[in-house]
């Protein structure tokens, strides 16, 4: 039997992950030191694993044959339920660092409250992944620190990428009517509850990295009923592409 | 191959400016044919220690360098396996270069020195980076035929004479052992798909045929520094050798998935139990070997724009790494 | 600025119970990230269950110059090693 909820809350994770690997796979060949260029590789592979995973599971709750890769490819704008920083283009490095610092600090949290979700596939998505997220966070956090407090150039281009990501943070912690009855069994995070904790690691990390907290402003919001920014439409026809162009065909 | 002589034919051998103590030298020699490993504090000939940062960095820029044309498809590529599986080989080749480029620094060169090399077009990288990646055809044609033809001249490099080379190797030959192998698999999928998948997978192995056989370098009558390399134990079979191998393994493996290798003069030789093959383009190698390859622009342009891009993330960390060493001196 | 980032050895325990060994190097501008360069670099197939770095500008290497000296007087101190004394068979336990 189709299980409406589940498939969208299982898309909501997965394309969080798709879409955020692959923007990070954009810098392979491209970072600014090899070291670091091998480092976001494998931060782009664990959240492809990740939505390999989440993906596979919707197109089981969906019961409707899909199965990860129609998904993933076969999907358009409106039907990708991630998070509109995920997609939100890599910039430079400072601009990639925001995005990654303010996701994976939070998908931390989010993980390890997952870890216990009343759905058994998503408790053991979570509890392999949670491991990984930890890492990326202590990636990103660190990142955060040097860039923050380098030289005055990294510090300004620092602000402005978390200028450029902050509006979009609000959202990771919108629970919305289809999320309620998930929260009420057992089977998807109460995100609203996780912001505390959040709001205290980024001001810590905000702080040794002598950086401000943006100021507050109106969040800009939508991704998760598919009402995305207008760069997830390109990265998806770039992605989609080989599938779109030759669709019966097997790779 | 990503460590032949990739000079330009009409480039003068370089001629040896220092004289060594014979003495050291017939010792040295002695040490390397008996197939003892030279370790970076070792006494070495200046002969010896130039050659191998030559081969050695061009070995690891080739494996950057080489980033770039299936880093072109991670993007794009047609399922979340093979992406998953392209961004991990790809990262690999990263890896490689960072292997080699630490091998080729006990000698005494600096990484910057040697990027700087690159990007200033006095050092050479494999030709076979200068071709681009029309199809997602062409990353099988890669992994099976380029990492094919890599895995042919490294395996012996395991047993360079250089120790710090030899251990780069062994990882790097560990590691790409599942490289040819997803080219391959790729290229079936492809040669047993649509009509419009077979058409991509011959012509991807039409395009990269010729330039694949010409990586492991020009025909030994004219590698004159060969004899001196295989008596250094940098290079361990000649050019020709290892092509003439190449071929006879990969032209059964092309049979087998129905694919036709662009050489109407390949013939089975009973008498040598080889393939003969036709005649090899050599002003086509020569052409890209002075950087006339389709895009060797571009290839040069992004090394260089990832490199001048990320100049004030490296300062950043530096200056990052001052502040906080001083602050814990200060405490 | 121009400074580059330096060299740091890296050292991966395979399993508990071996001793570290020596893998192979990165460039990093400070020991965290030494340390997690080494991770995305040298273990990224299960290599191993802890890491060492190590500046390389740390390590004191001898000279193989003094190779001679150091190492070959050892040679004839076959004493050291047990095969140097006979016991007769019918003796167990030792």
């Amino acid at each position: 039997m189709a299980d409406t909820a589940l498939f969208d809350y299982a898309c909501r994770l997965g394309d969080d992950s798709l879409i955020l690997g692959q923007r990070l796979s954009e810098w392979c060949g491209h970072a600014p030191m090899l070291e670091v260029d091998l480092s976001l590789a494998n931060v782009g592979l664990d959240l492809i694993g990740q939505a390999t995973h989440f993906l596979k599971l919707a197109g089981e709750a969906e019961g409707k044959g899909r199965d990860e890769d129609k998904l993933a490819f076969h999907r358009d704008v409106l039907d990708f339920k991630n998070c509109l920083l995920a997609e939100q283009p890599n910039g430079d490095f400072a601009q990639t660092i925001a995005r990654q610092f303010l996701f994976s600090n939070w998908q931390e949290l989010l993980f390890r409250e997952l870890c216990k979700s009343s759905n058994a596939t998503i408790a053991a998505i979570a509890a392999k992944a949670a491991k990984e997220v930890i890492y990326h966070s202590r990636l990103a956090n660190e990142w955060m620190v040097r860039l923050g407090d380098g030289t005055a150039e990294s510090h300004g281009r620092m602000v402005e990428g978390l200028d450029w990501m902050w509006r979009f943070s609000d959202e990771l912690f919108e629970v919305d009517a289809a999320l309620e009855p998930l929260i009420a069994s057992g089977v998807a995070c109460d995100v609203r509850k996780l912001r505390p904790e959040w709001d205290a690691r980024i001001g810590r990390v905000l702080k040794e990295a002598t950086l401000e907290l943006p100021q507050a402003r109106r969040a800009t919001v939508g991704g998760r009923v598919g009402h995305h920014s207008e760069h997830l439409g390109h990265l998806l026809s770039e992605m989609q592409f080989l599938q779109r162009a030759y669709p019966d065909s097997r790779w | 191959m990503y460590t032949t002589e990739l000079k330009d034919k009409n480039q003068k051998p370089q001629v040896a400016a220092v004289v060594e103590d014979p003495e050291r030298l017939a010792a040295f020699e002695a040490r390397v044919a008996a197939d003892d490993f030279i370790e970076p504090k070792d006494w070495m000939p200046e002969a010896y220690r130039k050659t191998l940062v030559r081969q050695i960095s061009q070995h690891a820029h080739s494996e950057i360098v080489g980033m770039l044309p299936e880093g072109n498809w991670i993007t794009r590529a047609p399922s979340l396996r093979r992406k998953a599986v392209l961004l991990a080989k790809v990262q690999d080749e990263g890896g490689h270069g960072l292997y080699l480029y630490a091998a080729a620094e006990t000698l005494g060169t600096s990484r910057e020195e040697m990027i700087e090399a690159l990007h200033s077009g006095r050092a050479k990288y494999s030709t076979i980076f200068n071709y681009p990646t029309l199809t997602w055809a062409d990353i099988g044609a890669i992994g099976w035929l380029v990492d094919g033809a890599a895995i042919m001249n490294q395996v012996p490099l395991q047993r360079t004479s250089y120790g710090p080379y030899a251990r780069a190797m062994v990882r790097v030959c560990k590691e790409e052992s599942f490289h040819q192998r997803q080219g391959y698999e790729i290229m079936m999928a492809l040669a047993g798909g649509t009509d419009a998948q077979k058409r991509m997978a011959q012509d991807a192995l039409n395009r990269w045929w010729w330039p694949s056989i010409m990586m492991f370098g020009p025909p030994d009558e004219n590698s004159p520094n060969t004899a001196q390399s295989i008596r250094w134990r940098i290079k361990r079979e000649t050019n020709d050798e290892l092509r003439q191998k190449f071929i006879d393994v990969t032209v059964p493996q092309a049979e087998a998935i129905g694919l036709t290798i662009p050489d109407a003069d390949l013939k089975w030789n009973d008498a040598r139990g080889s393939y003969d093959y036709g005649a090899i383009d050599w002003e086509e190698f020569y052409a890209v070997v002075r950087g006339e390859g389709p895009v060797a622009k571009e290839r040069m342009q992004a090394r260089v724009k990832a490199w001048e891009d990320g100049a004030w993330v490296r300062d950043a960390a530096t200056a990052h790494a001052a502040k906080h060493e001083a602050r814990e001196a200060a405490e | 600025m121009s400074k580059n980032w330096p060299l740091w050895e890296v050292f991966i325990r395979a399993k508990n119970g071996l001793s570290h060994r020596h893998a192979g190097s990165v460039h990093a501008a400070d020991a965290k990230m030494a340390l997690e360069a080494a991770r995305d670099t040298y273990t990224r197939r299960m290599e191993g269950v802890s890491l060492w770095v190590v500046p390389s500008a740390a390590i004191i290497a001898s000279d193989p110059g003094d190779a001679a000296e150091l190492f070959e007087p050892a040679a004839d101190k076959v004493y050291r090693h047990p095969t140097f004394y006979s016991i007769p068979e019918n003796i167990k336990n030792i």
